[in-house]
């Protein structure tokens, strides 16, 4: 896999893979039977303003084996990235929660709706989010 | 602590002990200015409400748990009445408003409130319920304070308060509720009827 990038990480192996592999590389790892991966921790987003990244913690019971799964998109509208739900049922949970917060779109996800607000939210995990009637702003 | 006044112009005096005997005699004689006879009945039929407030199994974060251990043995609680967590609103007396409040369970603490049978009592416990706490600013989903809800009868501070914290706030409570009219002059609520809106937040 030449273009993923490999950062440091004392805790966890890790991996950062394009966007357009991502799919494809998660169900390389579920499925090959010297790696196992057969179970998805945590699918989480960060918001670092230029860019978003998509976290997945992915482990092995088999093997006891952990490995963190990147992938970065860019900029801040019609991010969109294809949801890994069939291959691990629980990121269709996670997939919605960060749906929800950081209104990320997950392509293929079977049902992908708000998970604890309301429709009209906006995306209160994101960095640049304001609510003037909710918040108190430092 | 000592001389601040409530709205039903009692004062809540500190834990000396001796300060708990005499609300009984001098503040409810002083309130009502009815006869002896009646100010004893009153006094007989507070002291049985006070020492049997019974709470509502209701706690929403970390406070909570300082609530069980309040209820466990070490602490327990009972010694003072508050015998049994209740698991319906409608035979509770007292809700221990434990935890952090977001907006979306606003609408289920102000339902069971309602739920509860006259009198009630509100306790609110910890950081969380009386100002939002931790979460005042830049969150978007803690109400900052369940006084913006419903009136609070006493203020536990602390994050999470310890036991005996609690304990005392139970106290003061029971002090309030011996001051009473047992037969139940409107009591002034803390909050104005203008101001009991769920999600106003002052800037």
């Amino acid at each position: 896999m030449p273009d993923a990038g490999f950062p440091a990480n004392p805790q966890f192996s890790e991996i950062l893979v394009p966007k357009d592999r991502y799919y494809d590389f998660c169900r390389t790892i579920k499925t090959s039977p010297d790696l196992f991966f057969d179970y998805l921790i945590s699918l989480t987003a960060v918001d670092w303003n230029d860019h978003f990244m998509i976290v997945c913690h992915i482990t092995s019971t088999r093997y006891r084996h952990t490995l963190v799964v990147k992938t970065r998109l860019e900029g801040r509208e019609e991010l969109s990235v294809k949801s890994i739900s069939d291959l691990w049922k629980t990121a269709e949970y996670h997939e919605r929660e960060v749906f929800d917060l950081f209104g990320i779109r997950f392509l293929n996800h079977p049902d992908l709706r708000r998970l604890f607000l309301e429709d009209d939210y906006g995306y209160p995990l994101r960095k640049d989010f304001t609510d003037e009637t909710r918040m108190i702003i430092k | 602590m000592a001389q601040k006044s409530t709205s039903m112009g009692i004062k809540i005096k500190s834990m000396d002990y001796g300060d708990f005997k005499d609300n009984e005699t001098l503040e409810l004689l002083s309130r009502s200015g009815t006869s002896v006879l009646l100010s004893t009945i009153d006094s007989i039929v507070n002291w049985g409400r006070a020492n049997s407030i019974w709470p509502l199994t209701f706690a929403t974060s970390c406070c909570g748990i300082e609530m069980m251990a309040t209820g466990a043995p070490r602490h327990d609680f009972a010694r003072f009445g508050v015998e049994v967590y209740r698991a319906t609103p409608r035979q509770a007396d007292v809700i221990v408003v434990a935890g952090t409040i977001v907006h979306k369970m606003a609408p289920v603490l102000k339902r069971l409130y309602d739920q509860m049978p006259d009198p009630k009592y509100v306790i609110a416990m910890g950081a969380c319920t009386i100002s939002g706490g931790p979460f005042y600013y830049n969150s978007y989903s803690v109400l900052r304070g369940i006084d913006q809800l419903i009136p609070v009868d006493v203020y536990v501070p602390g994050c999470p308060p310890r036991p005996e914290a609690l304990l005392y706030g139970i106290m003061q409570l029971q002090r309030k509720i011996k001051a009473e009219h047992p037969t139940g002059s409107k009591r002034e609520t803390p909050v104005k009827p203008g101001e009991n809106q769920a999600f106003r937040i002052d800037g």
